[in-house]
């Protein structure tokens, strides 16, 4: 655990959609997370609990209109919350940087893709148009595009998914910022191509220092690359811990759902997975309870009624938080053997992902 | 790109010649045929006959056509029924007028529209869109005709502001070199007879170029509507860009791209003749020498002008698409 100060510290985000004529949605609420230089964490969780919401939040790209965001994100120590466009765009792009999902939409289709490394490293680097080419030659031979100078006159729509993903990564790197989002940086591409790109990350983020904050419903990608997990629910952080810790041993019941959802290379051929039962539908407010209640197996009468707080493990030291009245024990999970499997399994690219049965 | 050129220009070949056969075939299937109307209603059977045997019209009706078409292909439509000049001379004489008179009017279209649709969208909901949606509405419903009309009524006729017929003033002597009376009289200097050429454009001008202008207005505006939510948008932002970056060069130029082959249509159809404009505002060019040749039976005037009037159609079609890829590398390689 790295204990140098963090480059980003979030603390208590909220983010509320509220459009005329509707009920306001709070997609995130109260999350909290830090991420020290050099770490991974890992936010994971099902489809809509808010997991590009929070990272928008935290790079200022949240609609202007019809968005209130409350809370702290510090870059750095520099708060972001409140701070000036001009502000957030100097920081963009050059101390922090995002990596999305959809490499194709992500790029525009009517610019070669040099201009659109180079735009980047002309709008914060003191550099003139030929030592910018230069620099755009050198980024996208070091994410491992062959043939580079000839890639950069090529549009995105000649370049192979793979590709494409490796020129955003590029265009994240070019100014090498001190914090870099992936919001779910594979789940567009093949298999294959998925663990080259996951191992370029380790590479070029982790290794640089560089403070990562991975975004996924794979926990094959957690296993694989992150140092910390948060595991989220209905916009909510519902369990972190440090990740070998969490695939061992699951205290809450959705990330035990979660780990048991996923192919296990040491169970045998007719194991069955068990998904968690219902979809991300059906919840309730946290303000009457937890919100996983309806699909919860443990759910007893007093997990209604408040909300139920994060707090940390009183099983595990100071280094665990979990928001569960009755959380799993160890020996129900089977410490050790199960977690182990399961990170094995999604290392291999199993493309095991904390999707209900309803996706 | 050349390959993609030399592909349209080819596909070019089908189109015009389907279009000869049928001016051709209409022509003869005229009541009295070619002869009746050239030579009037009091023609003898023997005028008939004479005129047919003299321009070959007692051939076989394919021998006829391949004729036609060998003239038509040099250029060479007869000569007009009613001044006895070539078609070819009289539509060199009246096309300038057409193409100064859609330039006018699409350089409005264009300036006006453009910004107006962008900013309708960036103020989604507000006042300015509202009443651009609806203006834009106003402006294809109302027929050209009537809207002419009434401009001509109000600022020429009771106002006097701006002149209301023809080209250029008539007493100004000016020296024909290209018959764009603007550019003739810049480059011979003559500026009265430049300035006048100009103000004769405003009216008609404006007038024609309502349609496009709205047409314009209503793609700017759905066309930024799409494109400031795509996820390109968001990664140049993610960049850090400048905002006029972000606008400029990914929101804006990837939301004209629509805006452009609209442009080029529009275009297309203006320079084939604004009968109705060209009418009501007693203009020169192509539309009121159509709407001529129709009420005199003109038939070669008819024939050759609709020809020609394709043909540009089609080329102003040609040069839209391959201007769309330049603008659009996706189109550039299919
Ligand atoms: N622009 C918006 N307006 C209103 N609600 C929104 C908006 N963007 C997101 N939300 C809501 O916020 C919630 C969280 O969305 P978010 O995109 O963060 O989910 P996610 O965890 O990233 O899911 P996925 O795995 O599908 O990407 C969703 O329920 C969604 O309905
Ligand atoms: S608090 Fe209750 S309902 Fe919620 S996860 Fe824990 S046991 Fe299940
Ligand atoms: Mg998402």
């Amino acid at each position: 655990m790295p204990t140098s100060a963090p480059v980003l510290e979030v603390e208590d985000l909220a983010v509320t959609f509220s459009r005329k004529g509707e009920t306001p949605t709070r997609a995130v609420d109260g999350v909290s997370f830090s991420v020290a230089p050099g770490e991974t964490i890992g936010l994971v969780g099902e489809s809509g609990c808010g997991k590009s919401v929070t990272s928008l939040a935290v790079m200022g790209l949240l609609p202007p209109r019809g968005v209130r965001v409350s809370g702290s994100v510090r870059l750095d120590g520099q708060e972001l919350i409140g701070a000036s466009d001009r502000m957030l765009r100097r920081l963009r792009g050059a101390d922090m940087a995002m990596v999305f999902q959809d490499p194709l939409s992500s790029l525009n289709p009517t610019l070669a893709i040099g201009t659109q490394v180079t735009e980047v490293l002309l709008e914060h680097r003191d550099l003139d148009r030929k030592q910018a080419s230069a620099e755009a030659v050198d980024l996208l031979d070091r994410v491992g595009i062959p043939d580079p100078g000839r890639r950069l006159k090529e549009y995105p729509h000649q370049l192979s998914g793979g590709m494409r993903q490796r020129a955003l990564i590029a265009m994240a790197l070019a100014c090498s910022p001190r914090l870099l989002i992936a919001d779910e940086p594979t789940t567009a591409l093949d298999v294959t191509i998925q663990a080259q790109i996951l191992e370029l990350l380790r590479e070029l983020v982790v290794g640089s220092g560089t403070a990562l904050v991975m975004i996924t419903h794979d926990l094959g990608v957690v296993a694989g690359l992150c140092d910390r997990v948060h595991v989220m629910y209905a916009g909510k952080i519902i369990e972190s811990a440090e990740r070998h810790e969490l695939f061992a041993r699951p205290r809450h019941p959705y990330t035990g759902g979660l780990l048991h959802s996923v192919p296990r290379l040491d169970a045998g051929r007719g194991a069955r997975l068990t998904p968690i039962r219902g979809s991300a539908r059906d919840t309730i407010p946290w303000s009457q309870g937890c919100a996983f209640a309806p699909r919860c197996d443990n759910a007893e009468d007093d997990c209604l009624g408040d909300t139920v707080p994060l707090e940390v493990d009183p099983a595990y030291g100071t280094d665990r938080e979990l928001r569960c009245r009755h959380p799993l024990q160890p020996a129900r999970v089977g410490a050790g053997t199960s977690g182990a499997g399961v990170a094995r399994a999604a290392t291999g690219g199993s493309g095991a992902t904390a999707s209900g049965p309803g996706r | 790109m050349l390959r993609f050129i030399i592909r349209r220009l080819l596909q070019l070949i089908p189109i015009l010649l389907g279009l000869s056969v049928l001016l051709f075939a209409w022509l003869r299937a005229l009541p009295g045929g070619p002869a009746q109307a050239a030579l009037g209603e009091r023609a003898t059977a023997e005028d008939i006959a004479r005129y047919n045997e003299l321009f070959g019209l007692d051939q076989p009706l394919y021998v006829q056509y391949l004729r036609f078409l060998g003239r038509a292909v040099q250029l060479d439509f007869g000569t007009s029924n009613r001044t006895g000049r070539a078609v070819t001379t009289e539509f060199l004489e009246r096309f300038p007028g057409t193409i100064e008179l859609t330039l006018f009017a699409m350089v409005f279209a264009i300036g006006v529209g453009i910004p107006l649709g962008y900013l309708a969208a960036r103020r989604y909901g507000g006042f300015l869109d509202s009443s651009s949606v609806i203006g834009s509405l106003l402006g294809v419903s109302i027929p050209v005709f009537f809207l002419a009309y009434l401009m001509r009524l109000v600022f020429a006729v009771e106002l006097g502001w701006l002149p209301g017929s023809g080209r250029q003033e008539v007493r100004i002597d000016a020296t024909r070199i290209t018959n764009f009376y603007v550019l003739d009289g810049l480059m011979t200097r003559e500026w009265d007879a430049a300035w006048s050429a100009f103000v004769h454009l405003i009216l008609p001008g404006i007038a024609l170029g309502t349609i496009p202008l709205a047409i314009i207005v209503r793609i700017t505006r759905a066309s930024v509507l799409d494109v400031v939510n795509e996820d390109y948008v968001r990664t140049a932002n993610a960049k850090g860009l400048a905002t006029a970056t972000v606008r400029r060069r990914h929101i804006i130029r990837n939301a004209l791209l629509p805006v452009s082959t609209t442009i080029g249509l529009q275009t297309g159809l203006l320079l084939s003749g604004a009968v109705l404009t060209e009418t009501v505002f007693a203009f020169g060019g192509v539309g009121s020498a159509l709407r001529d040749a129709i009420t005199n039976r003109d038939f070669p005037v008819l024939q050759g002008f609709i020809l020609m009037l394709a043909v540009v159609y089609v080329v102003v079609n040609l040069l839209v698409d391959i201007s769309y890829g330049l603008l659009d590398p996706r189109v550039r390689v299919r």
